[in-house]
């Protein structure tokens, strides 16, 4: 299962939205959360519509038509998202007029708005696309999921192009619930310095990214996108590194073949550990690299790693930003991307060069 | 695509029974699950009837096997509950014998704590150890806690596309199976009822106060449920020696695209759905025995899925009937909870009647299946689930022709 990345199309904390520059600076942050860069919305929705929506919808919506008009593609031939909190912000809207009203005097707007597939819905309903609509919502698995569907689709012979995304947002107030399980840190760490932190808790992210996936080769093409694996709860050190190597032995690599690493890197004292080990022995001849610290920790993070790892390979360059030490590579021609979310929901990607 | 994918297993737990035996009864005995809603604080408990299951969390985590101290939300016990009892179904022993997968659907995940922890949450000074409910808001938590419970590892994911998500984890299922990805995977979906979506469905004005009436021309609307349905999918080789209960033939997923909430009056995306399955399966509208149909209740959804079935069938519509009236409309997890109704129709030979239908709808040139019916040769079965976001999502299971 392999297919080409023919557009795409995000919304993230750094200015990747609507630019053709690749990361020219950092926009950096202080308050250890991390929020997107909207856009104007009125090119994409008409204001009426765009006031009733949620930023995620709207997120979603603009990213997606940024990713259809990357990759010329007007019509989909199928729509898979993935999101882990759904619509945060109208799911607190209801959820608080529930408690704050006990049950009376409720419209519907928030609700119907609240639900996880708002975003691949509404995608689909601007388009009138009847075509093959999911929604993933399984945490750090999310995105995976629509990507491995996208994946799936294509070898089916079911889709030339297929939308394929992940979307979260994060509130002020779902900020303070999940600091209250530990996921941030203490204390504030900018954006710079989040790799040499050395404690507990990460800084939190959202983000919106689309992608086209294809089965036929094109100049207009980023990466192909070569292999994708789900790596849940691993035990220990070697697991991660047996799956690895097991799956670049069916694209028939090795670790040396490997030019570059994204690691899913956040900062976080108790889960960064994986991360170094794979670097400094697994991959230690792979120039590395990471991204959190430009987007944030959040579930479907994956996303804005797919889009690093794309148009790296596409413009042959790395932002010196993202890595970690030196370019130790001339060429650029494979890419794994390795993520994982609160050490549960592992994951590996396998981009190269078209 | 000629990998067969084979039912060898079935879970269920719903308003009309803790597992397939009791719910087998409750259908023999035409005894609905709707009631008075008696697990949740709510203002509308007297007001609004619903499906829900009969026993409290404690009792549910119990059910599942755990002691006291475990804690969970209902929508993980439930699935829990359900995906166990499909699993020994199966009649396996070692789950890690063959790639196994875990795909799981919900609506609202853990909304059911949340609901009640919310103002809990924010306030610094109060702690506790129900903080770790925090963490089962997500949707993926049950399936986490699921798949745990089973000793899933090989892979896991969640769907959420509202009322259609776990016709959709069965429909991914076989696709992995038949992409030689997984040799077997555990299927289906889980929700619990919460004050969320009591109200989100009643502001929208599309709760019966009395009990549903699917098909009926003076329909009033749903009654919400609760529930969990999960179904073991096997390739040929992982299937071998095992008792096949049916082969699921079909599958199909379209998009109504016409209304963020409502369906299209023509059933533009039922019909689509359907049709995909139809081709995926092989088979023509004429061979299917027995319709399980979506059939909330709703004045929208019973047209639009009507329309679609008299187009798609030419107006020779096969035996249909709606089981919402026996377990409400269970979201997130009633693709999985009528699979399993449809596995045990053709199993038995049997076809559910459609409680509460009295009044022919002019529209439409059927009338559901009122009477239980035995005896019957009930060879293929369609199941329809439809969701808010013009999600629509057909399935087909079919008598296996090869008894192994």
């Amino acid at each position: 299962m392999e297919a080409y990345i023919r557009g795409v199309g995000i919304i993230s904390p750094q200015k990747t939205f609507d630019t053709e520059e690749f990361l020219p600076e950092v926009v950096e942050y202080s308050n250890n959360s991390l929020r997107c860069m909207e856009p104007s919305y009125k090119d994409f929705l008409n204001p009426t519509l765009a006031r009733r929506m949620g930023r995620v919808v709207k997120m979603g919506i603009a990213a997606s038509s940024a990713c259809f008009k990357d990759s010329g593609i007007a019509m989909p031939d199928a729509i898979m998202t993935g999101t882990a909190l759904g619509c945060l912000e109208d799911t607190e809207k209801f959820l608080l007029a529930i408690i704050e009203n006990d049950e009376q005097f409720l419209t519907p707007t928030s609700f119907v708005q609240s639900t996880h597939n708002t975003v691949s819905a509404q995608i689909a309903l601007q388009l009138k696309c009847m075509n093959y609509n999911f929604t993933y919502v399984h945490k750090g698995y999310s995105f995976e999921s629509s990507v491995l569907d996208g994946l799936m689709t294509i070898a089916e012979g079911n889709g030339k192009n297929i939308l394929v995304g992940g979307h979260d947002e994060m509130t002020d107030k779902y900020y303070r619930v999940c600091d209250r399980v530990g996921y941030w840190k203490k204390e504030m760490v900018p954006t710079m310095q989040l790799i040499n932190s050395k404690s507990d808790g990460s800084v939190a992210g959202e983000g919106a990214a689309f992608f086209m996936l294809s089965p036929e080769a094109s100049d207009k093409n980023y990466a192909k996108l070569r292999s994708l694996k789900f790596i849940y709860k691993p035990e220990n050190q070697q697991e991660i590194e047996s799956r690895i190597s097991e799956m670049l032995a069916e694209k028939g690599l090795t670790a040396n073949d490997i030019d570059l690493v994204i690691y899913g890197i956040n900062g976080d004292a108790r889960y960064d550990g994986i991360y170094n080990q794979l670097k400094d022995s697994y991959f230690k001849n792979s120039t590395a690299a990471y991204f959190k610290h430009l987007c944030g920790e959040y579930q479907t993070s994956g996303s804005f790693a797919m889009w690093l790892a794309a148009r790296i390979l596409k413009s042959k360059s790395i932002p010196p930003s993202v890595l970690i030490g030196d370019n130790r590579h001339t060429s650029i021609k494979n890419v794994l991307i390795y993520n994982s979310f609160m050490g549960t929901d592992h994951a590996a990607f396998l981009l190269s060069q078209c | 695509m000629d990998k067969k994918v084979y039912v060898t297993g079935i879970g269920i737990i719903s308003a009309i029974g803790n597992n397939v035996a009791e719910t087998l009864d409750s259908f023999n005995s035409l005894e609905s699950g709707v009631g008075k809603l008696e697990h949740i604080a709510s203002r509308h408990k007297d007001e609004i009837p619903v499906a829900e299951v009969k026993a409290s969390n404690e009792e549910l985590t119990a059910m599942a096997g755990f002691s006291s101290d475990y804690k969970n939300t209902r929508t993980a016990l439930l699935g829990i509950i359900a995906a166990k009892e499909a699993v020994k179904s199966a009649g396996i022993t070692n789950i890690r014998e063959f790639r196994t997968g875990l795909i799981s659907a919900t609506s609202v995940g853990g909304m059911g704590m949340t609901e009640n922890l919310w103002m809990d949450y924010l306030d610094t000074e109060k702690s506790g150890d129900w903080l770790r409910y925090i963490e089962s808001h997500e949707c993926g938590d049950s399936t986490e806690a699921i798949g745990d419970s089973i000793g899933v590892k090989d892979f896991l994911s969640t769907i959420s596309t509202a009322c259609s998500s776990s016709a959709n984890s069965i429909m991914l299922g076989a696709r992995m199976i038949k992409q030689g990805l997984l040799d077997r995977v555990i299927v289906g979906g889980t929700d619990s009822l919460s004050k969320f979506t009591i109200n989100g469905f009643n502001t929208l004005m599309i709760l019966d106060r009395e009990h549903c009436k699917p098909f009926d021309a003076q329909r009033k609307g749903l009654n919400l449920g609760e529930g969990a349905g999960f179904i073991v999918i096997e390739s040929e080789e992982a299937a071998k020696g095992k008792e096949i209960l049916c082969e699921l033939t079909g599958y199909g997923n379209a998009n109504d695209a016409y209304h963020q909430t409502a369906s299209s009056p023509d059933g533009a995306g039922a019909y689509l759905a359907m049709e995909k399955a139809f081709s995926v399966s092989g088979l023509r509208p004429a061979d299917i025995s027995y319709i399980n149909a979506h059939g909330t209740g709703t004045e929208i959804n019973d047209l639009s899925e009507g329309t679609a079935l008299d187009r798609m069938f030419g107006k020779k519509v096969p035996m249909i009937s709606s089981t919402k009236p026996f377990t409400g409309h269970t979201l997130g997890a009633c693709g999985g909870i009528e699979a399993v109704f449809s596995i045990l129709a053709i199993k038995y030979n049997m076809v559910y009647p459609s409680l509460n239908h009295v009044h022919q709808m002019a529209e439409l040139s059927f009338t559901p299946v009122k009477e239980f019916k035995k005896n019957q040769q009930i060879d293929h079965v369609l199941s329809n689930s439809f969701g808010f976001g013009g999600n629509t999502s057909a399935l087909i299971f079919s008598r296996a022709k090869i008894e192994n």
